[in-house]
């Protein structure tokens, strides 16, 4: 039983239980939030790789990785830190798309980013249509501060689990926390279970 | 087993208010007594949870601003006027009552007296608040680590804890002014915004290969961290904490 605070009335509506997870609220800005200075990597340095327990490791170059085919999503994004911004409309390459006929037997991954950040999934989380390589937002393209040139998304997961200038996916049999996980947080990061720290 | 307190669920604490103080016009302290506080470094923060007579929570996290202090725990509260619990602490919050905290939280933006110095804070407004428990753990433990504060405040009557620091500065603590709204008459410190400039002159060089924390608004941590890369610091070295006015 959630001990009552004297006075306090909540000031916005409430939120719909079947798309805010617990302890989240609704926002529409978009906060930004990471560890070091935004990384600049220039479009003719940036490449994107598929490596670790694969049959055949790939890398795209900028080019050839917008060439790929691409979806518009749109989906709600829900960060630890508390909020959580409903219908936000992405460009990106399926992580399917990414992986199509790969052979691995790893059962998990680490995304790898400019600036040194990890951070880890099950393989499959982020792939059936569950995960995208972005590189637009809202019709522009992805701006530094929020990942740009490409990131993660994950929308099912909380939003550290969608790396920020992502460079690439290491598959592997075995679990590796990444950057957050090492650091408080929870290892799989399931906002409807509010998994939010170690224990949760 | 050596892991499981590591592990160890963060649940739901009780915490009593034991003193609300003004810093500015629009920055409260709220200190607490939370028993059975299992103690925090410096730069963590914790989640807050209100709730409301027909069972309404909102939970938003706060950074900590004391000093570790046996069961003692301050938080600076900002009061942002469209929020939803900042009116809340700052307004309505007194001696004797309770909330409930859980925490610490964060393991990354927290700086330990063991990894020594130099140390560069950066604070933009009340991004100051977990850099003072920095500054404040420095002076707990007598230290000689040579810290600097570069805090940036829109005016004097603006500038949180400033009676503190300016007891606290001197020695190898530096504490510097940036004012960038108004100046008092005779202000001979900084009176713009913090720039490349400003950094190089406030130092330490980056061969000194300073531990470099950075906190505030989002334009500001993206604006010093930038700059601090761009003087050649190493951006491993440059640990940021952002907020936004949603954080309310």
């Amino acid at each position: 039983m959630a001990l009552v605070s004297r006075g306090f009335r909540g000031r916005r509506a409430p939120a719909d239980p079947t798309r805010v997870p617990p302890g989240q609220y609704v926002t529409n800005d978009f906060p930004v939030l990471s560890a070091g200075p935004t990384p600049h990597t220039s479009l003719d340095q940036w490449d994107f790789s598929i490596a670790g327990e694969v049959d055949e490791p790939r890398r795209w170059t900028w080019e050839e990785f917008r060439a790929l085919p691409s979806e518009d999503v749109t989906v709600d994004i829900h960060c630890v830190t508390k909020w959580s911004k409903l219908d936000t409309v992405w460009q990106g390459v399926s992580v399917d798309t990414l992986l199509d006929g790969i052979e691995t037997s790893a059962k998990h991954v680490v995304q790898y980013c400019d600036g040194g950040y990890t951070t880890n999934v099950p393989l499959e989380d982020v792939t059936g249509g569950k995960a995208w390589v972005a590189f637009g937002y809202a019709g522009e393209p992805l701006e530094p501060e929020h990942g740009g040139p490409a990131r993660m998304l994950v929308p099912h997961l909380y939003f550290w689990k969608s790396g920020k200038w992502i460079r690439g996916l290491r598959l592997q049999a075995g679990d590796e926390p990444g950057f957050w996980e090492t650091n408080g947080y929870h290892n799989y990061g399931d906002p409807w279970r509010e998994q939010r720290y170690w224990g949760d | 087993m050596a892991g499981t307190a590591l592990l160890g669920r963060l649940t739901w604490q009780i915490a009593e208010v034991v003193d609300v103080v003004a810093e500015t016009p629009r920055v409260k302290t709220i200190a607490f007594d939370v028993p059975g506080w299992p103690g925090h470094r410096a730069g963590q923060h914790v989640d807050i949870r209100l709730t409301a007579e027909d069972g309404y929570q909102a939970e938003r996290s706060y950074s900590i601003a004391s000093a570790p202090d046996g069961e003692r725990l301050e938080l600076t509260v900002e009061r942002l006027d469209d929020g939803e619990v900042s009116p809340y602490l700052t307004d309505e919050l007194r001696a004797g009552d309770q909330i409930e905290l859980r925490g610490p939280v964060g393991g990354y933006f927290v700086w330990e007296p063991s990894q020594g110095g130099p140390v560069l804070l950066a604070g933009g407004g009340s991004g100051v608040v977990p850099l003072m428990a920095m500054v404040r753990l420095r002076a707990a433990i007598s230290g000689d680590v040579e810290m600097r504060l570069l805090l940036s405040s829109r005016g004097w009557d603006d500038v949180i804890y400033r009676d503190e620091l300016e007891r606290l500065n001197g020695d190898s603590l530096t504490v510097v002014h940036a004012l960038t709204r108004s100046q008092p008459p005779g202000w001979t410190g900084f009176a713009r915004r913090v720039d490349a400039e400003m950094l190089a002159e406030v130092g330490p060089s980056p061969a000194e290969r300073p531990h470099v924390y950075v906190c505030g608004p989002t334009p500001f941590v993206e604006v010093v961290a930038e700059a601090f890369v761009q003087l050649g610091h190493d951006p491993r070295q440059v640990k940021t904490e952002r907020f936004g006015p949603t954080g309310g």
